[in-house]
Formats: structure tokens, C-alpha cells, sequence
């Protein structure tokens, strides 16, 4: 039943919420419903048993059933997704967009369609999901991006789109390979292909998913639509939706294909890690604040994605655990940008400096997410990168070495920005002031408080996914 | 006690977090009081635990917290470990610590209270991540610590945010302390794919198990980390910037702490490294090298607080050369003694720019004996103790080095000594030209000379006591049977390689003594005739030039390092990522379109053209259909 | 009479017809060529048919293999009837508005 509650109740808010005439009904719309996921979804943390799925009829002429159920890993996603959108939603809450109802409207579409991709056990319905979620956000930026938004949305649209269908036509593949000719995860952990055909699928659905994360060197539509997106939407991208593709390999792809991911592993991996280095010293000479971010995920992502490739359970472990970290650090990042950018109309670090004289608060918050982004230990990424950057190091101490440069980088690219922005002498003129709202700094004091909690005490999260994560190496070997 | 010990980093935990939240309500008395009280209660619980440990017979606790990482076989626990080293070490934190804590009461009270907090917040946070760094039980809670320490000196030494020099000196620490923790995690890597574990008990009682290869590896790579955090070459070159931050700061980083990381992280792995001879002659080669280039570099600096930076440097080289040549236990007492005259120093130090109006360069100071005469007698003594002039501190600790270091080999005991004549000179330089002779200021300055407040000398006649005193817990050999209580003390935590028993017989450590402190006297000598006459004030020309500039290794770092990497991320994102991948990626849409406009043309209008077409495409179609099988196995693939 | 009399003539009819279409301009000879050509499918159709109908008669006097073929032409002539109905209605509208019945008259939508 819980699953079902948390794709439905943003599935229907969501519709509704494109009726609502007034801004204000339709901010506190969005605000109340997606407080009430996050309801759901905290209760599910203490269920276990028949309450965390359901199997129900769907398209019966398919072979599909609306197959939904929480695991470890489905929770600790649910999670980031239900905790992020009202830390969204509250966090920008005095922004002003032109129809807001149908901008909520949207944010909420895509809560469920990102709720339903964790949750789904039915390939299918998965794919249904993916496309759900990925489509409100094509109308998010194209209706209330940025200048260039068209074009990027375009490019965005064109890269995930291409994903999707070479997804599809693996998803058609495997489905007439299965003994039942049925889409539920349990048939098609029993695949019967050969080694041709098992290399075939998995590029098809690894590269779906690859544009997603997003790996080198499929990353390029990533810092454009971070850039030209409203930066709510932004967050939900950075901080949620790239995390489908991460969580996609874990749940689909390895399962299904493990000897395919054993024999592509290096090869992943090396561009995972070349990647990794790619973009911090792309990052490096980055001038906009959400640009460098950007580059900084992409690093990140790539860390993850290496790691995934490595079979370990600790690296496993370490890529669950930093999804949710992720999540949680870059929204806090994010919701910064979103102040500095809405105050003082630009994000340029040319045009930006000794913001800590004027906002005192804030660039504390900023100092402390971007010490969680450079994983300082007692941050929550700390926990996650060091399981990662372990397995992949007892993987190849070559890889592990190199990958670590990108430590080191972090660092430099990160300060840079903290240096830039908030260090130094005021630079615009004194009469602009910078007041961040109290609801801002109140949802930046949670995320802090998440980001120290799990940095401090990771075993409850390492715990819920535990089971997960056993099952998945199980089944690789 | 020992089951306390969670007690000693959780005071100062809680005065970070009271100081921090309340800077703003908290009244500037109140800060200082709870900044201070803290550490001093934390120093109290080091002492009760150093008595236990005292005792004889006393076996290492470990005090569990709770399970930080526990991933299936994979546990990491949150616990603290309690014996002779980490109890030392905690005496040593705690008590120099509470010190300048006491100092920068006074120091600091001009800043406005909001920042007044801020800083007793960081520096009690300092003090927590160094605490948690020598109390851990195991490598990472030792890395937590570690890079804690680093996270503090960015903050610390970019506490003037608005000064973006200041800032940049902050980030360079931040950044070439992560070089070294890099190689810290990568042993740490290398620890864990080996032996599954990272306690150092574990680790210890299994270090036999590990290969020649694999231990070098891993000493080497934890020595990549000690090269970060106690400034060896080549990752020195953060610590003299570091001198930006406020000068009581400087003394926790450089006496007290964070430097001192390193040396501890090589002691407590002691077993490893007498495994490693190979890592061992690059420790002391390192180190001695450091030690020789940072006395040369301080000959000719004029800023009071870099000339201590760089003796800084060159002391923590001697530590290296100590450990290199396995006298750990040399090293530890000379962090101890050096922590004691190196913290008097930059109080001291402070003590004088505090008077002088925030003006460090020793140019136009001079005469300020008569100003200061607390400062002044308790900087002499300091001077008197790091050139190793017995009967003060640093001379026993000094000797110790250098007998070890003969013992292994002659050369190294040569530079060595050569190096504590250059300390010896360089220190006296600075001495006389900011306390003798004249007063080079200007009027105004003149006018404000005075001595400082009390919470300002106590800390500095305290830590000059201990620098007189604090060498006779390690009395040589030579001196008195038996009197070396450090070394007793600290037996049960490092191991005796074979050729560390002392070899050397008495007349020839007596022998090793009178040449050092003979060249320590000729050099003092030598620069109190030089200096106190005629100052030096003269810009610095030729070979002296090179030193003032210090050996530019600053600039060739940004021309081989910094420059290049800077250019290689404008190239990727100007060339590789724009022209090259999003080219292509552009060039799939560009290339769409193209072929739409081109394909465009055949829609002539003209009936005949489409008829034309569709008719050869239906006998293209047909011959496919008839005879295709034969043509095309691709076709025969789909056919099927 | 051999099969192959019949196949011969069929291509040959539905050769002129191409070669008609393709080359004429005049709407109303197009037309007349398109319908050679399905003359020419249809004469083919029922060639077949008499064919295999005759030999499984052979056998079995009452069978009606190869009587589809036969249905087929009706089809065929039923659809181009109608298909006469369109194109000449076309044809009359396009001569009421450019006084001609030059195809490539029609060729406006190119730009």
C-alpha cells in the first residue's frame, strides 16, 4: 500500500494542482502535499512485509502487472525524494513564477513519476515511470528557464529521449527472452541469453542510463540545462533525478546482465574515472556558480559509477549511501545559488564577492555543503566516498589512485567558489542587501542537520540498505 | 580515568558549538571563558589519564563509542585509543593548547564579538580534530581527525576573510594538505585491501603478514600524508603562507598541533616503518633536506612570524630525520620541547606585533628590550632552547637526534649539525635585530610601545618555564644511567630495532655535544656582533636574494604545477569539451539538418519526378526481394 | 496456350503504361496509362488463375483453387472505378482552374 501512496498522492495533487487558480493556493498545495509523501514515506522506514508492495492487474495483454515494492534501496530513495521536494518547495517558496499552477502542477507530476521509477519491480511499469518523470521536466525548462532555455531543453530532450528509446528496444528484447513473457524483475533476473546478445543489451540500457547519471562522455546536455533550469528544478534534476540512472544499474541493469557488467566493468570504469578528472578540471575554470556545480556532479556521478562496475559490497554499500548524501548536499548547494542569484541577479563569480560580510548565515550553510561536497570526514559524503573510493581502489590500485586526484581537485575547485563568492571585499554596490528569508535558512539548517547526522552516525541508512545491497551481489556472482 | 577519554576531545566539541551558535548573544567575557574552560577541562581529564598511564604495568585501552562504518566483515569503529603515546600527546594539546587559548583572550579583544566567537569556536574545533586525531583508535578515525585539523587551519588562517591574500594562503593550505591526505587514504586503501582492518592493534599483530612490497608502499604513502600536514618538502610551502592568520594561530598550528601530526602519525606506526628501511632513509633524507632548506630560507627573511615559520619547517625536518634514523622516541621529545619554545616564540612574537600595532617586519623594529621586558626575556630564553644550548630543553632533544643520527651515518649528523649553527644564527638575528639596538619605528609606533597584559605574559613566562625545564625528562645516557624518563615511559609503545640500543659510547656522545653546541655559541656569536652594531636592512642582493625570495620554489610550483593544470582545464573546457564532444554531439543535430535541407530538394513538385523515383524504388525493391539473399548477408540477418 | 504469352503481354502493357505516366505531362493520358497498367496486373490475375484452376480440376472437378485470383480483378476494377471517379474529378477541377491539364502546371507546392 505505501508504494502506491507515494506515486499517488503526487500523481493526484499534481493534476489538481493545474486547476488551482490562485499563487498562493497553489504554492501551499504543492507545500501540503508533498509534506504528506514525506509522511508516507518516513512511516515506511518502520514497515517491513506485505505494506511495502502491492501487485495489481495493468496492461494484462502485455504480460505487465502494476508490480510496486520498497526494498532498502527503494526506501532510502524514497527518502531523498520526499525529503527534497518540500525542503524545494519551502526553501523557494518567495519565488515568484508566471503560472505557478501549472508549475507545481509539473514539480509534482515529476515527484510521482521519480516515486514510481524506485518503486516499480516491473520493467515496464519502470520505463512508464522513467518517461513520467522525465516529461514535466522538459516542460519545467523549456516554460520557466533561462534565456537560452529552448535550445538547451532541446538538447536535453534529444540526449535522454535517445536513451530511452535504445531502452526501449532492450526492454522489448528482454522481455520475449523471458520464460514467462512477463516484465517482472524476478523473470528477468533468469535471463537466458548468450553472450552476444547479453553484450548487445546491456550498451542498450547501460547507455539510457549512462545519459541520465550523467557518465563522460554522455554528459554534455548536464551543465547547460543545470544552468538554464529554474533552479527548483535544478535541484529536483541534480539532486534526484540523475540518481534514477545510478539507481537503474543497481536495480535492472547488473541483476539482468552480470556477466556483461563483469566483462564491461573495466572498460566503464576507466571512462567513469577519466570522466571523474574531466570534469574537475573542467571545473576548475568554471565563472558561474551553478556551472561549476554542475561539473562538480558530473565528478561525483562518475565516482559512482565506477564504483558500481566493481562488484564489491562495501562499494555498493558506499554508492546507496552516497546517493542520498548526494542528494541532500547538492540541494543544499543549490538552494544557496538559488538566494545569491535571486537577490542579486547573477552568479557570476566576476561579479560576486565578500557576500559573507552581508549574509553571515548563509555563507556559513555554503562553507559547511561545500566541505560535504569535497567529502570532509564527519560530512555524510565522507562515509559514502571513502566505501566507494576503497572498492575501487581494492579493484585497481591504478584506478583508485587516479581517481583519487579528483579528491584533491575537489578541493581546489570548491574553495574557489567559496573564496570567490563569499570571501574577500564586497564587490557589488553596498545598498543591495542580501536578507535570506527565514524559511531558507530553516531548510538549509535541516539539510546541515542531515549532512553532520549521517556523517557522524551512517549506520542506521548502511543498515536499511544492507539487505539490498546483499541480494545484489548474490546475484552478480 | 582512561574509560574518561571520550571526554577529552567532547569539552572542547561543546565550546565549538556553544561559541558558534552564540557569537552573536554570547558576551566577549563569556566566550573567553568557555573557550578557555573548556580545554582546561579537557587538560585536567589528559592529566588524571596521564597519571593512570603512568603507572607501571599499564596495558592500552580501547574505549568503544559506537560502530562507525560496519558493512558486513567491513567494521570501522568509533573508539578512542588510551596509552603512553595518545596520553602524551593529549597533555601536550591540551595544556599548550589551553596557553594560547589564554593568550588570545587578550590578543584577540579588539575584534568585534561576532568574530571574537567565531574565532574561540574554531579554535576549539582545532583543538577537538587534533585530540580526536591522536585518541583514535584506528587509521580512520585518525584521518577524520586529520583532515579536521586541515579544515581548521583553512579557517583559521582565512579568519580575516577580507583579505583575499589571506585567503588565498588559506586555500593553498586547505589544497596541499589534501595532497598528503590523499596519500594517507590510499594507505589507508592499501591497509584495509590487505588486512581487512584499520585498527592499529589489528594491524600491528599482523604487520608481519604484509610483504616487503606492500609495507614500503603503505609507509611511503602515510609518509605523502606526514609531507602534507608537517610541511615537508616538497609540500612545505603552505606553512610559511599560513602566517596569515592571526599569530596566536599560528603558534597552535605550529606548536602545539596540527604540524606535529605527522610526526605522531609515523610514531604510532613505528612497527610498520622499522619494517620499511627503504621508507625510512627517504624519511630522513626528506627531512634532513627540510630541515637544511628551511634554515637557509630563514637566514634572510624580515617578517618576524616567517622567520619562526621557517624555523618551524626546519625543526619539524630534524623530528623526520629523527624518525628516519628509528629514534622515535628523540622525535616525539623533541615535538614536546619544541611545542614548548616554539609556542613561546610565536606568542612572543605576537607579543611584539601586538605592541608595535600589527607591524611584523624586524626592519623597523629594534630597542624593544626596554619596552618589553617580560617579552623580551622569555623570547631570549626561547632563542637560547631551539639553538640547543644546554641546559634548556631543546638541546636535549636536538642531541638526541643528532646521536642517533650519527650513529646511522655521519653525514647526516654532519648537515645536521650544520643546520642547528644556521638555527642558532638565524635565531639570534631575529632577536637582536627586534630587541636590541634602537628602535628603527616610526614616532607613533614609539609612542605605544608597551608591555603587553597579563593574560599575555602568563602564557609566555609558563611556557619559558617549561623551556628550561622540560628537557630533563630525557637526560642522555651520557649524563646519568637511567634518567631518560621519556624513553621508559614510552617503551611499551614502540618497538626496539636492533640497532637502535645505544651504540654510542660516552666520550663520543660527549664528543657530539661539544661540536654542536659549540657551533650554536660561535653562531650566536657571530650574529650578535654582526647585527646588533648595523641592522640589516639593506635589500638582499646575490645568493642572498635567492633566500629572501626562498629558493622561488613558489613560483616554480605555479610555473610546473599550477600553471599547467590551470591551462589543461581551460582546454578541456574551451577546446575539448566545446569543439569536441558537444561538437559532435552538436554535429548529430547540425548534420540532421543539413540532410533535411539537402533531401528537401527532391520534393520537386513535378509528378514525373516522384513517379520516377517510387518506380525505381519498387524494382530496386523487387531485385532485393529475388535476388537479395544472395547479395547482402546482413539482409539474411533480418530475414530470418 | 503457354502462360508465358500471358506474362509477356502483361509486361509489355504494363511497361507502356510506365513509360506513359513517366513521360506524359497531359493529366488525362497519365490516367489512361495508370489504368493500362492495372489492366495489365488484372490480365496477369486472371491468366493465373485459369492456370492453377485448371490444373487442380484435373483432379477434383468441382475445386475452386485459384478462384481468388478472379475475385481479386473485381476488386481491382471496383477500386478503379472509384480511383476514375476521384482522378477525373481532380482532373476537371484542376482544367475549371488553371485551363489546363499539364501536371507539371502543379508543381506550386514546391517552394
Amino acid at each position: 500500500m505505501i508504494p502506491v501512496l507515494l506515486i499517488v498522492i503526487p500523481l493526484v495533487t499534481g493534476l489538481i494542482s493545474f486547476f488551482l487558480k490562485e499563487e498562493r493556493s497553489a504554492k501551499a498545495f504543492a507545500l501540503l502535499s508533498s509534506v504528506a509523501t514525506l509522511a508516507v514515506s518516513l512511516i515506511s522506514l518502520f514497515q517491513s512485509g506485505d505494506s511495502l508492495s502491492t501487485d495489481a492487474s495493468w496492461l494484462p495483454m502485455l504480460g505487465s502487472r502494476f508490480l510496486v515494492s520498497l526494498d532498502g534501496m527503494g526506501k532510502i530513495l524514497t527518502l531523498l525524494t520526499a525529503v527534497s521536494f518540500p525542503i524545494i518547495f519551502a526553501a523557494t517558496y518567495n519565488n515568484k513564477y508566471k503560472n505557478p499552477n501549472s508549475f507545481y502542477g509539473f514539480m509534482l507530476l515529476t515527484q510521482a513519476g521519480l516515486m514510481g521509477v524506485f518503486c516499480a519491480m516491473d520493467l515496464f511499469l519502470f520505463y512508464f515511470f522513467w518517461e513520467l518523470a522525465l516529461i514535466p521536466a522538459y516542460f519545467l525548462c523549456s516554460k520557466w528557464g533561462g534565456e537560452k532555455r529552448i535550445a538547451v531543453t532541446f538538447k536535453f530532450f534529444v540526449y535522454t529521449f535517445l536513451g530511452s528509446l535504445l531502452m526501449l528496444v532492450g526492454i522489448l528484447f528482454v522481455y520475449f527472452k523471458t520464460p514467462d513473457h512477463s516484465f517482472a524483475i524476478s523473470s528477468l533476473h533468469n535471463l537466458a541469453l548468450t553472450a552476444g546478445e547479453e553484450n548487445f543489451i546491456f550498451w542498450l540500457f547501460f547507455i539510457a542510463f549512462a545519459i541520465k547519471m550523467p557518465v563522460f562522455p554522455f554528459h554534455t546536455w548536464q551543465p547547460d540545462t543545470y544552468e538554464q533550469a529554474p533552479t527548483a528544478v535544478t535541484m529536483v534534476l541534480s539532486g534526484i533525478m540523475v540518481k534514477m540512472g545510478v539507481f537503474a544499474v543497481i536495480r535492472w541493469l547488473l541483476p539482468m546482465f552480470p556477466a556483461a557488467s563483469v566483462r564491461m566493468a573495466d572498460f566503464i570504469m576507466i571512462f567513469a574515472v577519466v570522466g571523474m578528472i574531466y570534469a574537475s578540471l573542467i571545473a576548475i575554470r568554471q565563472d558561474d556558480m551553478k556551472r561549476l556545480v554542475a561539473y562538480s556532479s558530473i565528478a561525483h556521478i562518475g565516482l559512482m559509477a565506477a564504483t558500481m562496475f566493481t562488484g564489491s559490497a562495501f562499494g555498493m554499500q558506499g554508492v546507496i549511501f552516497q546517493m542520498f548524501a548526494h542528494g541532500v548536499n547538492i540541494i543544499g548547494l543549490w538552494i544557496v545559488i538559488d538566494v545569491i542569484e535571486q537577490q542579486l541577479g547573477t552568479r557570476k563569480f566576476s561579479e560576486l564577492g565578500g557576500l559573507a560580510q552581508k549574509a553571515p548565515v548563509l555563507a556559513i550553510m555554503f562553507v559547511i555543503m561545500s566541505f560535504a561536497n569535497i567529502a570532509l570526514p564527519l560530512t555524510n559524503s565522507f562515509v559514502g566516498e571513502f566505501l566507494m573510493f576503497n572498492s575501487v581502489f581494492n579493484h585497481s590500485v591504478v584506478l583508485g589512485a587516479v581517481a583519487c586526484i579528483s579528491i584533491i581537485l575537489a578541493a581546489v575547485y570548491t574553495l574557489w567558489m567559496v573564496q570567490k563568492v563569499f570571501y574577500g571585499e564586497v564587490t557589488n554596490e553596498e545598498r543591495i542587501t542580501l536578507n535570506v528569508p527565514i524559511n531558507t535558512q530553516l531548510m538549509l539548517a535541516i539539510l546541515v542537520a542531515v549532512v553532520l547526522f549521517f556523517g557522524v552516525y551512517p549506520q542506521p541508512m548502511i543498515n536499511l540498505c544492507a539487505e539490498t545491497v546483499t541480494k545484489i551481489i548474490a546475484q552478480i556472482k | 580515568m582512561a574509560k574518561l577519554a571520550y571526554l577529552v576531545p567532547l569539552f572542547p566539541l561543546i565550546g565549538f558549538l556553544i561559541n558558534g551558535l552564540g557569537r552573536k548573544t554570547l558576551s566577549k567575557s563569556l566566550i573567553g571563558l568557555l573557550g578557555c574552560g573548556v580545554i582546561l577541562a579537557s587538560f585536567v581529564v589528559s592529566v588524571g589519564i596521564f597519571l593512570q598511564v603512568k603507572q607501571d604495568g599499564f596495558q592500552p585501552q580501547i574505549v568503544h563509542l559506537f560502530d562507525f562504518i560496519k558493512v558486513q566483515s567491513f567494521n570501522i569503529p568509533f573508539s578512542f585509543q588510551v596509552d603512553q603515546l595518545s596520553s602524551l600527546f593529549l597533555l601536550i594539546i591540551t595544556g599548550v593548547g589551553f596557553l594560547i587559548h589564554l593568550y588570545s583572550t587578550s590578543y584577540m579583544h579588539n575584534e568585534e564579538t561576532q568574530h571574537y566567537g567565531r574565532y574561540f569556536a574554531y579554535l576549539n574545533l582545532f583543538v577537538f580534530s587534533m585530540l580526536l586525531l591522536v585518541l583514535g583508535a584506528n587509521y580512520v578515525i585518525m584521518f577524520i581527525g586529520w583532515e579536521g585539523v586541515g579544515l581548521c587551519s583553512y579557517l583559521l588562517i582565512g579568519y580575516w576573510f577580507k583579505n583575499n591574500n589571506y585567503n588565498y594562503a588559506a586555500r593553498k593550505a586547505f589544497v596541499m594538505n589534501r595532497i598528503g591526505d590523499v596519500g594517507f587514504l590510499l594507505a589507508v586503501f592499501w591497509i584495509l585491501a590487505k588486512l581487512g582492518t584499520v585498527s592499529y592493534g589489528d594491524v600491528f599483530a599482523k604487520a608481519s603478514t604484509f610483504s616487503t612490497f606492500d609495507v614500503t608502499a603503505i609507509t611511503m604513502l602515510l609518509f605523502v600524508g606526514a609531507m602534507g600536514k608537517s610541511a615537508q618538502i616538497p609540500l612545505y610551502t603552505w606553512l610559511p603562507d599560513a602566517m596569515a592568520g592571526p599569530t596566536p594561530v599560528s603558534a597552535l598550528i605550529h606548536a602545539a598541533t596540527m604540524v606535529t601530526a605527522g610526526i605522531y602519525m609515523i610514531v604510532r606506526s613505528n612497527v610498520l616503518y622499522t619494517m620499511a628501511p627503504t621508507t625510512q632513509a627517504v624519511v630522513a633524507i626528506v627531512g634532513l633536506a627540510t630541515a637544511f632548506l628551511a634554515a637557509t630560507i630563514a637566514l634572510k627573511q624580515n617578517d618576524i612570524k616567517k622567520v619562526l615559520a621557517y624555523s618551524t619547517v626546519s625543526q619539524l625536518g630534524y623530528m623526520f630525520l629523527g624518525l628516519g634514523v628509528g629514534a622515535y622516541t628523540g622525535a616525539v621529545f623533541h615535538v614536546m620541547t619544541h611545542a614548548f619554545f616554539k609556542a613561546l616564540l610565536f606568542l612572543g612574537a605576537g607579543s611584539v606585533i601586538h605592541a608595535m600595532g600589527n607591524e611584523q617586519d624586524i626592519r623597523v623594529m629594534g630597542g624593544l628590550k626596554k619596552y618589553m621586558p617580560i617579552t623580551h626575556i622569555t623570547f631570549l630564553l626561547a632563542c637560547l632552547a631551539i639553538s640547543g644550548i644546554p641546559p634548556f630543553s631543546g638541546f636535549f632533544s636536538k642531541d638526541e637526534i643528532l646521536a642517533a643520527a650519527y650513529e646511522h651515518n655521519k653525514v647526516l649528523w654532519l648537515i645536521g649539525a650544520i643546520t642547528a649553527g644556521l638555527t642558532a644564527f638565524y635565531m639570534f638575528r631575529l632577536y637582536v635585530m627586534t630587541f636590541l639596538g634602537g628602535f628603527r619605528g616610526t614616532h607613533d609606533q614609539e609612542h605605544h610601545l608597551h608591555e603587553s597584559p597579563s593574560a599575555m605574559t602568563i602564557p609566555l613566562i609558563v611556557l619559558a618555564i617549561l623551556s628550561v625545564i622540560g628537557g630533563f625528562v630525557g637526560i642522555p645516557e651520557a649524563f646519568a644511567h637511567n634518567a631518560h624518563a621519556l624513553e621508559h615511559f614510552l617503551s611499551p609503545v614502540i618497538v626496539k630495532s636492533a640497532d637502535a640500543a645505544h651504540g654510542l659510547d660516552t666520550s663520543t656522545e660527549y664528543m657530539l655535544m661539544a661540536i654542536s653546541v659549540a657551533l650554536a655559541v660561535i653562531a650566536i656569536i657571530y650574529a650578535w656582533t654582526r647585527f646588533s652594531k648595523k641592522p640589516e636592512i639593506a635589500e638582499a642582493e646575490g645568493a642572498g636574494k635567492l633566500l629572501a625570495n626562498r629558493w622561488y620554489v613558489d613560483e616554480l610550483y605555479d610555473k610546473i604545477i599550477a600553471n599547467p593544470l590551470i591551462a589543461l582545464g581551460g582546454f578541456l573546457k574551451n577546446v575539448v569539451e566545446k569543439s569536441g564532444i558537444d561538437g559532435l554531439v552538436n554535429g548529430v543535430g547540425r548534420g540532421v539538418n543539413y540532410a533535411g535541407r539537402q533531401i528537401r530538394l527532391m520534393q520537386s513538385g513535378q509528378v514525373g519526378n516522384y513517379i520516377l523515383l517510387m518506380v525505381l524504388s519498387m524494382v530496386l525493391m523487387i531485385i532485393l526481394v529475388f535476388y537479395g539473399n544472395n547479395l547482402n548477408p546482413v539482409l539474411k540477418y533480418f530475414s530470418k | 496456350m503457354p502462360i508465358t504469352y500471358y506474362i509477356v503481354l502483361s509486361i509489355v502493357l504494363f511497361c507502356i503504361g510506365v513509360v506513359g505516366v513517366l513521360t506524359r505531362r497531359n493529366a488525362i493520358i497519365i490516367f489512361m496509362c495508370i489504368e493500362l497498367m492495372l489492366n495489365a496486373v488484372n490480365l496477369l490475375l486472371v491468366a493465373f488463375s485459369k492456370m492453377h484452376n485448371g490444373k487442380a480440376i484435373v483432379s477434383n472437378p468441382t475445386s475452386t483453387v485459384g478462384i481468388d485470383g478472379q475475385l481479386f480483378v473485381f476488386f481491382i476494377m471496383v477500386v478503379a472505378a472509384a480511383e476514375v471517379c476521384v482522378g477525373l474529378s481532380i482532373i476537371v477541377m484542376m482544367y475549371r482552374n488553371t485551363h489546363s491539364v499539364d501536371v507539371n502546371f502543379l508543381n506550386r507546392l514546391k517552394n
